[in-house]
């Protein structure tokens, strides 16, 4: 089984470049050069220096004595939370910024849900002295207004998307409505596995650096590499490609991905994609997406606005369609209990996205024997409102 | 592959009967009101417009600007969908005789399946289909027998950075016209068409064999003029849509806002 992409874009029958020829020449450049430059030498040593000194990696990989306790197993966490920034989003955004660089565009723009990659790329833009345009969902704007304020102290220009439904998948539209609109001097910075390809590869490249540094800290503390479970939530599904990517082809790995319930898988307040989607196109590839029978995409649903998205990445609908990965879905209240479970338990507040992947242990019967990681891809400082606004709800009974 | 079937239909006619200028206008189904597709679609004809376009509703148009995206909200929010759109032009070649394109892209023609849409659009009378985000390759390897089973012209989009031997490439596997996309923008913008003569000039000389139509961006005499000095025709969208929204006499408005065109 392969789980990488192929020549044309395609993991399995997923992916591709479903693009307006507007966009042709941009993502056709991309492609050739993505690569080529991502092996160079200089590009090599500024991104790992710059990993290293100004996003503090490695880094830890912590094993959590009382999670452990509580779930009955050995649980690793591994800490993109305390990345610069507070989430795995930098990893991409640092990256790409390195590639727009070398592509000589220096009008960044990007999309934002939750704001996490907003924010990821208006620092990185700062750190370069490039232009930096986010847009983001007018309802986001008004959910998130931290990470509004953020952005803008970092000197990025936040542009509210007021079509549609008003939050990611609008903005992401409005993004690439500017890139049609700007095509010779401006990078799209995408932050997810999700967009045509080379996007859901050059993403899933950059954060691979999570499952290559787990690897080598695994063998330190355990010895050896390969835990029984690595679990990760998707929303595009970036930190779990992360965690995954150098997994894929040890098969006594389990991957579990975590999607967001929502209210309930059946609700219709939902972003669980994998157990409502049927295959179609958004955002130029063929993925697993929310659709009405007319093949309209819904709105989803999660407390979690960075898994708000009705759609998944390719390679994760390819982990689906083949078995490779596990999916499972968290609803909110879950993910909530989750969370403040491990402040309890660990002091680590996560961000609600995580949460998710905390909550879904409880699902997997795990052995006492079983070494598992979990990837805990960001901070809950963002989530605070949400923490003292939804306790009395979520934590009765 | 040559065992290519020639695509013969009223569009790749309306080419060759046709020397003046061609008006292809868009218009949004089931806007503004659901019912209005056909009335619509009669007075264009009643207007003398040469050919049209329906563009079927999707909640995701990422090559459209803010006007179409706004007729595609409210067609879907008035229970716009492909089969009731095939339901509603079922008969219209009674009395249609004019070229009829499709535009729309491609998730929803996929849930739809697409030899079905390909089998009921031209059972209904369909001559060709724009896709906007269904790229050659694909077309190229999954759709094109099925286009030409139903003798469905396929267009394609080419802009100001297409290089010639993509263009090559599209003017191989187009059948009825290629759409030039007049400015690099989305449709509805203002940039000036005027500043794209290079362009145009470029596409004229460039010995295609399938004709030429430009749109995004014409959107009135002046701009009609400018871009069939270059091409056959040219296509209408956003201006269109923004004139019939809030109409109270369809037909009035759509014959005014034609004869204001040429
Ligand atoms: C902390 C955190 N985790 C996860 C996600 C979901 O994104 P992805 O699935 O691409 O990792 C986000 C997105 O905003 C996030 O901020």
């Amino acid at each position: 089984m392969n789980f990488t992409v192929d020549e044309n874009g395609f993991y399995g029958s997923f992916g591709g470049a479903y693009i307006p020829e507007m966009l042709f020449p941009n993502v056709e450049e991309l492609k050739d050069k993505y690569l080529k430059i991502m092996n160079e030498e200089s590009f090599i040593t500024e991104y790992n220096n710059l990993l290293k000194d100004y996003v503090g990696r490695p880094t830890p990989l912590y094993f959590a004595k009382r999670l452990s306790e509580h779930f009955k197993a050995k649980i690793y966490l591994k800490r993109e939370d305390l990345c610069h920034t507070g989430a795995h989003k930098i990893n991409n955004t640092l990256g790409q910024i390195l590639l727009a660089k070398r592509l000589g565009k220096r009008r960044i723009i990007a999309e934002t849900g939750a704001g996490q990659h907003g924010v990821a790329t208006a620092t990185v833009c700062a750190l370069m002295g490039f232009d930096c345009i986010v847009y983001m969902g007018e309802i986001d704007m008004e959910r998130q207004k931290p990470n509004v304020e953020r952005m803008k102290m970092l000197g990025a220009q936040v542009v509210p998307a007021t079509s549609g439904s008003k939050t990611l998948k609008d903005a992401t539209n409005e993004a690439i409505r500017d890139w049609i609109n700007n095509p010779s001097d401006t990078h799209y910075i995408i932050g997810s596995v999700v967009g045509p390809h080379p996007y859901p590869d050059m993403v899933a490249r950059f954060q691979a650096i999570i499952s290559k540094e787990v690897r080598a800290q695994l063998k330190e503390k355990t010895g050896s590499e390969n835990p029984d479970y690595v679990i990760a939530c998707v929303g595009g599904g970036s930190n779990a490609a992360g965690a995954f990517f150098h997994y894929l082809n040890e098969k006594d790995v389990k991957l579990v991905a975590v999607e967001a319930a929502g209210m309930g898988v059946d609700s219709g307040y939902s972003a669980a994609t994998t157990f409502l989607g049927k295959p179609g196109v958004l955002h130029g590839s063929k993925t697993l997406l929310m659709q009405t029978a007319d093949g309209q995409i819904v709105e989803a649903h999660s407390i979690s606005a960075g898994l708000d998205y009705p759609g998944i990445g390719p390679i994760h609908s390819h982990l689906f369609e083949t078995g490779r990965a596990e999916f499972l879905a968290i609803t909110d209240k879950e993910a909530f209990r989750a969370a403040v479970l491990l402040s309890k338990l660990e002091g680590i507040i996560p961000a609600l996205e995580s949460s998710h992947a905390i909550a879904s242990m409880a699902k997997l019967n795990l052995k006492p024997s079983d070494t598992v990681v979990v990837n805990l891809s960001g901070r809950g400082d963002k989530d605070l409102m949400t923490y003292i606004t939804r306790k009395e709800e979520f934590l009765k009974d | 592959m040559d065992t290519k079937i020639q695509v013969k239909n009223r569009l790749t006619a309306a080419f060759s009967e046709n020397q003046k200028p061609l008006l292809n206008i868009y218009f949004t189904a089931g806007y503004p009101a659901l019912n209005d597709t056909l009335p619509v679609l009669r007075a264009l004809q009643n207007a003398c417009v040469d050919m049209v376009e329906i563009g079927m509703p999707f909640s995701d148009p990422l090559a459209d600007g803010p006007v179409i995206q706004r007729s595609s909200e409210i067609a879907l929010e008035n229970g716009m969908t492909i089969k009731g759109l095939f339901e509603q032009i079922k008969d219209m070649r009674k009395e249609i005789h004019i070229p009829v394109l499709l535009m729309g892209y491609i998730n929803p023609v996929l849930r739809y399946g697409i030899e079905k849409f390909c089998e009921d659009a031209a059972a209904v009378g369909i001559d060709g289909v724009i896709i906007p985000d269904l790229p050659v390759r694909e077309y190229m390897e999954d759709y094109e027998e099925i286009f030409q089973k139903n003798n469905l012209s396929n267009i394609f989009l080419v802009t100001p950075h297409t290089s010639p031997e993509r263009l090559k490439l599209i003017d191989d596997h187009a059948t009825g016209f290629i759409y030039a996309v007049s400015t690099d923008s989305t449709t509805g913008n203002t940039k000036d068409i005027k500043q794209q003569e290079e362009y145009f000039s470029r596409l004229k000389g460039s010995g295609l064999k399938n004709p030429l139509m430009i749109g995004f961006n014409v959107r009135d005499k002046e701009s009609f003029a400018f871009a069939t000095n270059y091409a056959k025709g040219a296509i209408i969208g956003s201006a269109f849509v923004k004139a019939i929204t809030g109409s109270k006499n369809l037909e009035k408005d759509i014959d005014v806002f034609i004869k204001g065109i040429r």
